[in-house]
């Protein structure tokens, strides 16, 4: 179990906002936070890992104390057992993928694990390469392996896949999983994709402003709020045409354009350019499987 | 036949200058870069003074202070019997004062313009202060350390005004190229003035032409 109770002041671009949050999480779980920019959500990884410290901030993880501000007490970064993985990934250039991993040995352990990260995230051919010349989905396997060496209890990652497209996204998600499983970790995840949050997480923290504002499982926090059987496109109308004794107005939104029926009444008060919300209640959507 | 004596001596003073301000420079600007201190920006002032002020009146000062009649002066000759008036060990001392911000300033922009995230990276994967430095930070600021040093020895090699207050014009012991040289224009011997001046100005011009050539190639390559 960790049980983290944090109270600091943030300087945010509205000014000074309180960070108050306290949460427990159970051993082996995954757990995601989410919520707007500047709610807070890397602080509360970067005071778990020690790299932030707040003015009051109480870190038990199972039977050790990490912070205890009211007895001046803060185990120092480096004897936390924890794996961080940053947003833009801080791999060390002068180092080479195999030199990074290695990097994260003390001086006794053996190198094996380094081998085994690298089978498992199949990063054999790139182990000799350095690490700006990697694509942003490489570094980020190569960030994500190295943050296990040390077999930390806790992974931390921050935003991991915010700069990937989908399908590397999907496919690091399975990465991440894997590893979560395979080592045993408790792992909390900072995120602002809702379906990346489905996949990975057993728990969901909704943060706003400083304070927790919801937490559960993904289905019981994101369900009410986010997912109905109506669906709502914005768009914009790029022509109208009359057809028999309807108008047909061509809208464009994303990659689609829909063809939408209008009365003449209707069409009087379109132009073209308009932004629209085009809104249905009742309709079959069909499902497709994509990869 | 000119004599070569300056020419090695001026060597000396801009090798060993570079080494000490190098290993001074170093743990310095680890300080400067990431201390929350609030008076760096008097330190940093500080450093930077020699490159504002005239040589003349650093070396005066200098003078002043290292005087055995003057308390530092004083202090030093009756304690360590060392006097650096007019000695080679008191034009270091000068020079390693004069030639400061020309290794601290790359340094410390180097070290600035590294992405946080790696020092806090090493950290989280259980490394020291010391280990984060040595293996993580100054191997991705070498291009800056490159340039320090560079520019330390160059500025040495040129100096006038404050060795000519400290160390006065003893051949083989304070006599470097830029004395000799408007020694020899004092007494009309063009030629050897030529000689000293031609060969400074290349060798100062060559190191400049590396630093930048340098500097080009490394910022294709480097990311940060």
């Amino acid at each position: 179990m960790i049980q983290i109770d944090v109270y600091k002041m943030l300087q945010t671009a509205d000014g000074e906002l309180p960070l108050d949050i306290s949460l427990a999480i159970k051993k082996g779980q995954f757990v995601s936070i989410y919520g707007n920019s500047g709610a807070g959500k890397t602080t509360i990884l970067r005071v778990l890992s020690g790299l932030t410290k707040a003015e009051k901030v109480n870190i038990k993880v199972e039977e050790s104390i990490w912070d205890d501000s009211n007895k001046k007490f803060h185990l120092p970064i480096q004897k936390r057992s924890i794996g961080f993985v940053f947003q833009d990934f801080a791999l060390f250039p002068n180092l080479t993928v195999k030199e990074n991993l290695e990097f994260a040995l003390s001086k006794n352990d053996s190198k094996e694990i380094v081998s085994e990260l690298i089978e498992l995230m199949e990063l054999q051919s790139l182990q000799n390469s350095k690490t700006e010349n990697l694509s942003g989905g490489q570094k980020q396997r190569v960030a994500l392996a190295r943050a296990i060496v040390r077999k930390p209890e806790i992974l931390l990652l921050d935003e991991p896949l915010s700069a990937l497209d989908d399908e590397m996204r999907f496919k690091l998600q399975d990465y991440i999983l894997k590893i979560h499983q395979k080592y045993n970790l408790t792992t909390i995840m900072v995120s602002h994709s809702i379906p990346e949050i489905f996949k990975l997480s057993d728990q969901v923290i909704v943060v706003d402003k400083g304070k927790i504002v919801k937490e559960g499982t993904p289905e019981t926090v994101f369900t009410e709020q986010k997912v109905s059987s109506k669906f709502q496109l914005t768009g914009e109308i790029i022509n109208i045409t009359k057809s028999d004794i309807v108008y047909v107005v061509q809208i464009s939104s994303g990659n689609n354009i829909i063809k939408v029926v209008a009365t003449e009444d209707e069409v009087k008060e379109y132009k073209i350019g308009q932004k629209v919300l085009v809104a249905s209640k009742a309709f079959n959507p069909i499902i497709q499987v994509l990869i | 036949m000119i004599n070569l004596d300056p020419l090695w001596l001026t060597a000396k003073l801009a090798l060993i200058t570079t080494m000490i301000l190098l290993v001074i420079s170093i743990p310095l600007c680890y300080w400067l870069c990431y201390s929350r201190f609030r008076l760096k920006a008097v330190v940093e002032a500080l450093i930077s003074l020699p490159l504002v002020l005239p040589p003349s009146v650093l070396g005066f000062y200098l003078l002043i202070a290292f005087s055995p009649e003057n308390a530092f002066g004083k202090f030093l000759s009756d304690y360590f019997d060392v006097r650096l008036v007019f000695t080679f060990e008191g034009l270091i001392l000068a020079s390693v004062i004069y030639s400061l911000p020309f290794m601290v300033n790359p340094i410390l922009s180097g070290l600035k313009n590294l992405p946080p995230a790696l020092q806090e990276a090493s950290f989280t994967l259980g490394k020291s202060r010391f280990t984060t430095l040595t293996k993580i930070l100054l191997p991705n600021i070498r291009a800056s350390l490159f340039t320090g040093i560079i520019m330390t020895f160059a500025h040495t090699l040129g100096e006038f005004g404050v060795v000519l207050m400290v160390g006065g014009s003893i051949p083989e012991e304070t006599k470097v190229v830029s004395i000799a040289i408007y020694e020899e224009v004092e007494s009309m011997n063009y030629d050897n003035a030529n000689v000293y001046a031609g060969i400074l100005f290349l060798f100062s011009f060559s190191i400049l032409l590396a630093v930048h050539l340098i500097h080009n190639k490394s910022r294709k390559t480097t990311l940060y």
